[in-house]
């Protein structure tokens, strides 16, 4: 029996900044417009062995927060971690010089790390007949899981823990939640926790997803993600990262910072069920357990970001799980943000929360895009189609995001009531 | 390559693994790091462009002979007399 976070006294934890770099966004309020505006940010792409394909590709400003020196010799998940960090603490009105340090916390899911460079060094050596005097010294520092959280704290100058949760595709809530934990066990006092994706660096997964017969297909890029679509055909491969600033709410208070929302509930379970296949028996227990941990009944929840990634299989599964849970709701509205951006893996989970916390001072709900004709099997009360919808209030949005290995996770975030 | 040419060499090789550093106004006798930042890694970063843009292999006990470039000009001579100078590869 899950009890709620309110019935165990543990201390309230809120959201006090966002940094994000996405496919169609490099700041929440460029993202959110976009998301809005109905925007993609899948374009054509091209990468070594796979040939051309699609894929969601970020176009930060990378030298913002770091030497040229220092993107050379780290990963592109670090720097992409290092932008969001940077980013989540400006936006909370933050620099490091009014945190200790070593009170300050970095958590960064990730899908998979490491990928990136062992194909690149391969490849190298691959010049050079496969001796291996050439293999670069790099190669460990850059591969570890820590790599990206690491980085953080090099370039920031933490020096309180940090490292990686790795949980596929969940990684992004796995990091969410795990800033959430320390800083209600007091471990730390600041978190910058979310997720963070390299993953089109590496032609493994495009090749996977393909061998998988997983792989999005169509002739316009920006609609080759398309969850809910009778036509749906595969993920589109997407970069990406999403750190929030975490802080237990009386800190916020006492520097009267502003408040996107506050983390009320979660939740995290297993399948055990299949390496690849979802379950939504377990996808159901998952998302009822984080509403109960929230202390909430499923008519609360106004908004549910879904997971689905496009793929024929995973989305009716999702579908079925959703329906099962909130079928009944008049107040619930369901949308998805792969549509947008593809699938941004590690960060996904996090990102995806992102779009939709400006929806309780604005509004509106994001739409899922690329729907022409809706699947009869993804058919769900309130899912609000290609069109951004006006609605009269969202307090409670959940978050899904699951992955590979059959990991669930749900996080529920409330608006921020004193 | 003479010894001029691989002052070249080594100040083009330090541009790519350090391109935020001014390499312009680099002295041949002060050591290297502590005209410019780097580190132990940098310099296993030399070493390895060195092997592959030139086929030059520094056994780690050498690794003192590159502190200057004066030091690198003397070690290298003798073993990239009959290469050719390579910049911005």
């Amino acid at each position: 029996m899950v009890k709620s976070q309110r019935s165990q006294n543990l201390p309230r934890v809120v959201i006090t900044g966002v940094g994000l770099t996405s496919p169609n966004g490099n700041s929440l309020a460029e993202y959110r417009q976009n998301l809005l505006q109905g925007v993609s940010g899948v374009v054509p792409y091209e990468i070594r062995h796979f040939g051309p394909t699609v894929a969601g590709v970020c176009e930060y400003e990378a030298t913002r927060y770091q030497k040229r020196k220092a993107l050379r010799r780290g990963t592109r998940a670090g720097s992409i971690a290092i932008y969001c960090a940077n980013e989540a603490l400006r936006d909370a009105g933050l620099a490091m010089a009014d945190l200790d340090p070593s009170r300050v916390g970095v958590y960064v899911g990730t899908t998979e790390h490491g990928n990136v460079e062992t194909e690149q060094q391969i490849h190298e050596v691959s010049q050079y007949d496969f001796d291996l005097s050439f293999w670069s010294h790099h190669h460990n520092p850059r591969t570890v899981a820590n790599n990206p959280a690491g980085e953080v704290t090099l370039n920031l100058g933490i020096t309180g823990p940090h490292y990686a949760i790795g949980g596929a595709c969940a990684g992004g809530n796995l990091g969410l939640i795990q800033g959430v934990q320390m800083l209600q066990l007091g471990q730390v006092d600041f978190a910058l926790a979310g997720g963070v994706s390299e993953s089109i660096h590496t032609f493994g997964i495009f090749a996977s997803f393909k061998s998988e017969g997983a792989l999005g297909e169509h002739e316009d890029p920006a609609r080759v993600s398309r969850p809910f679509d009778a036509d749906r055909n595969g993920i589109v491969v997407s970069e990406g990262g999403c750190l929030y600033a975490l802080e237990r709410l009386e800190d916020a208070q006492a520097r009267g910072a502003r408040i996107y929302g506050e983390v009320i509930g979660y939740h995290v379970n297993s399948d055990a069920t299949d390496f690849v296949l979802p379950n939504p028996e377990r996808q159901n227990e998952c998302m009822r357990a984080a509403i109960a941990h929230a202390d909430l009944a499923p008519e609360d929840i106004h908004l549910v970001s879904t997971h689905a990634t496009s793929t024929p299989l995973g989305d009716v599964q999702e579908c079925q799980a959703v329906r099962e849970v909130f079928g009944d709701s008049p107040t619930t509205y369901v949308n998805n943000t792969k549509s947008f951006i593809g699938h941004t893996m590690g960060a996904a989970g996090a990102i995806e929360l992102a779009g939709n916390l400006p929806t309780f001072e604005d509004g509106w709900v994001h739409p899922t895009i690329n729907v022409e004709n809706l699947d009869p099997a993804c058919e769900l009360r309130g899912l609000v189609l290609n069109e951004p919808k006006r609605v009269e209030r969202v307090d409670h949005v959940l978050n899904l995001s699951f992955g590979m290995l059959g990991i669930n996770s749900a996080v529920v975030v409330g608006r921020f009531r004193a | 390559m003479t010894k001029e040419d691989i002052v070249l060499a080594i100040k083009d090789i330090i541009a790519t693994i350090a391109p935020d550093e001014e390499t312009g106004g680099l002295t041949m006798t002060e050591p290297l790091r502590d005209q410019i930042e780097l580190d132990s890694m940098d310099f296993l970063d030399i070493v390895m462009e060195l092997r592959k843009r030139y086929g030059v292999v520094v056994p780690e006990e050498d690794y003192g002979e590159l502190a200057t470039l004066q030091s690198c000009a003397d070690y290298l001579a003798p073993h990239m007399a009959d290469k050719e100078l390579k910049i911005g590869v």
